[in-house]
């Protein structure tokens, strides 16, 4: 186990930047295909992918990863491609009619541990893979990706108490609070929604708020927890991350840049790691 | 019945580890409170929370688990529909949704506690299996086989308590997906599920004493339904009649209409369903039933 967790944060930073570019390229087979929503929890799936889940050498794990905020999952997609689990035609065929991977993730894929996309259903599934590996005695630790937005529904809520009560102290739950939803900021529809991390920590959570975007913040936090309940890393994000023109405009929730669009996001990238 | 069910999953449970109950604050009847006590971890009240009830039965059902989540039939199934849709059919999960006091059973209870419209909601999900036992009886098979079985969700819709033994006698054992004759006959044939089989067994009492040649059917699977079977029925008998306990749409009455036109049946065929509308009646379970038009007077004087 653990042959691929080598885990480094400047590696960690070239790796998030190969990955964004990936879902560039991808990008451009398609009209839309969520990619803010993928480049603001991109630091987080990678390091959950990268260091905190325990993989074998075929990228084979334990523990279970499950996106609840379903529309990000490119990022999910293009780590499976680079663990070996998706293949590059599996990529090459999103959305096609011949390919099997479309806009949210679909259980039965390799790597996919559920079906999301609607929200407020991920965290319930979570809580119950999690119950299931604790009472049977398997040793599974579950992480879980929520949106902030993803926080209204009321499903989340009834999974947040029962969590905590239960004491399910292998899930891992991160939020990708990055402020912004289909219809505006989040902190304008719901300012009540913060502060956010007392709520959980009222709730009976382990919670700690980190920068999103730095991934060593976010390992960290996950391992400093208390280890006797389940912990809420709320992770401050940027929509559109790493691209100047994406980040917080909303329109860049679905969209696909246009191929100019494209060549500018590129050399943004290709200049980051400079 | 509900009794029976809780008994019998019990049995079940014991022998087999992976299998939880989950449950949306419902009180522990019969066996169900024994298995609290001796298997707590597998005894999961996640409280007033349905859509959790659901989603987490989904979850322990992805790490091989072979959950039942029991609540009220509305709340098991009306309250989360889109985690019973997504998460167990979408999935295709072998999670077994039990809907106890289906249609007007909670007869004092008014409509917020009716579920008439269970067997058209369950059965358009694809995956969904629908099982609807009759008696005490037909509720252990039935229970039985959703604990076994492995090919996805199933929603099993059972009574609450008092009903009577039909199945004593039948003259077929259950087996899923096939209709069984509790009685034979070549005139008569009387098509029900559920607990309103009652009706059918009083109906069929009658016209047997007039001279009458009845079969009794329980369709206790109602979906996948045994199309064969009907269509047989439907031709061995010069009269069908259909009594259920759902509104008229999605429910047994419209697919068996459906076949005899399929197969240009030319039986006589009525059917008595629950009427589309919310009635504001109480009383007893025949009370509420009779408010919808259904009782053996009124069948007598139909056919």
């Amino acid at each position: 186990m653990n042959e691929i967790n080598n885990f480094d944060p400047g590696i960690a930073k070239v790796r998030c930047n190969k990955f964004r570019k990936r879902i560039l390229e991808v990008s451009q087979q398609v009209q839309a295909l969520h990619i803010g929503s993928a480049y603001s929890c991109t630091e987080i799936v990678d390091a959950i992918y990268f260091e905190l889940m325990r993989h074998d050498y075929k990228g084979q794990s334990q523990d279970t990863f499950l996106m609840s905020k379903g529309h990000g999952c490119m990022i999910q997609y293009v780590i499976l491609e680079e663990l070996g689990l998706l293949s590059k035609q599996d990529l090459d065929l999103y959305c096609k009619p011949e390919g099997r991977l479309g806009c949210h993730p679909d259980y039965g894929n390799p790597g996919v541990a559920a079906s999301t996309g609607a929200l407020g259903h991920g965290l319930s599934m979570a809580l119950g893979i999690a119950y299931a590996e604790k009472t049977r005695g398997t040793d599974g630790v579950v992480y879980c990706v929520i949106s902030d937005g993803e926080v209204q529904e009321g499903s989340t809520w009834e999974a947040t108490m029962m969590a905590s009560s239960l004491a399910v102290s292998n899930l891992v739950v991160f939020m990708d609070n990055n402020d912004f939803q289909s219809l505006g900021r989040t902190s304008v529809t719901h300012p009540s929604f913060y502060p956010v991390v007392e709520k959980y920590l009222a709730f009976g959570w382990d919670a700690v708020q980190v920068d999103g975007h730095n991934s060593k913040a976010i390992c960290e936090a996950v391992k400093a927890r208390k280890g006797d309940r389940p912990l809420m890393v709320v992770c401050k994000t940027t929509k559109g991350r790493g691209i100047s023109y994406m980040e917080n405009v909303p329109i860049w929730h679905y969209r696909s840049p246009s191929p100019t669009e494209f060549q500018q996001a590129l050399q943004e990238l290709q200049a980051e790691l400079q | 019945m509900r009794n029976t069910f809780s008994q019998t999953l019990y049995e079940c449970a014991k022998a087999d580890p992976r299998i939880y109950i989950v449950v949306a604050d419902i009180s522990p009847a019969g066996s169900m409170a024994k298995f609290q006590t001796e298997y707590p971890e597998r005894f999961i009240n996640v409280g007033v929370a349905e859509q959790l009830m659901i989603g987490m039965a989904a979850g322990l059902a992805l790490k091989g688990c072979r959950p039942f989540a029991y609540t009220i039939a509305t709340f098991s199934l009306y309250r989360p529909f889109e985690m019973v849709r997504n998460d167990l059919g979408y999935q295709n999960l072998p999670v077994t949704v039990v809907g106890m006091g289906a249609g007007v059973i909670y007869s004092t209870l008014g409509g917020t506690h009716h579920s008439m419209e269970d067997i058209a909601i369950a059965g358009s999900i694809p995956n969904m299996q629908i099982l609807a036992p009759c008696d005490p009886l037909e509720a252990i098979d039935a229970t039985r086989h959703c604990a076994t079985q492995d090919k996805g969700p199933i929603y099993l819709r059972i009574g609450k308590a008092g009903e009577p033994r039909l199945t004593e006698n039948a003259l077929e054992p259950f087996v899923f997906g096939k209709l069984r004759y509790l009685r034979k006959g070549n005139e008569v044939c009387i098509l029900s599920y559920g607990v309103i089989m009652k009706k059918a067994i009083e109906l069929a009492d009658i016209l047997q004493a007039k001279g009458q040649s009845v079969s009794v059917i329980s369709c206790h699977t109602m979906k996948p339904l045994d199309r064969v079977g009907i269509e047989t029925a439907l031709r061995g008998h010069k009269k069908v009649i259909v009594i259920e306990e759902h509104v008229p749409q999605g429910g047994l009455a419209p697919q068996t209409k459906q076949i005899a036109w399929d197969i240009q049946a030319k039986c006589e065929l009525y059917t008595f369903s629950l009427k589309d509308e919310f009635i504001h009646n109480y009383g007893s379970h025949d009370d509420l039933l009779a408010a919808h038009g259904i009782s053996v007077p009124k069948i007598l004087s139909a056919i």
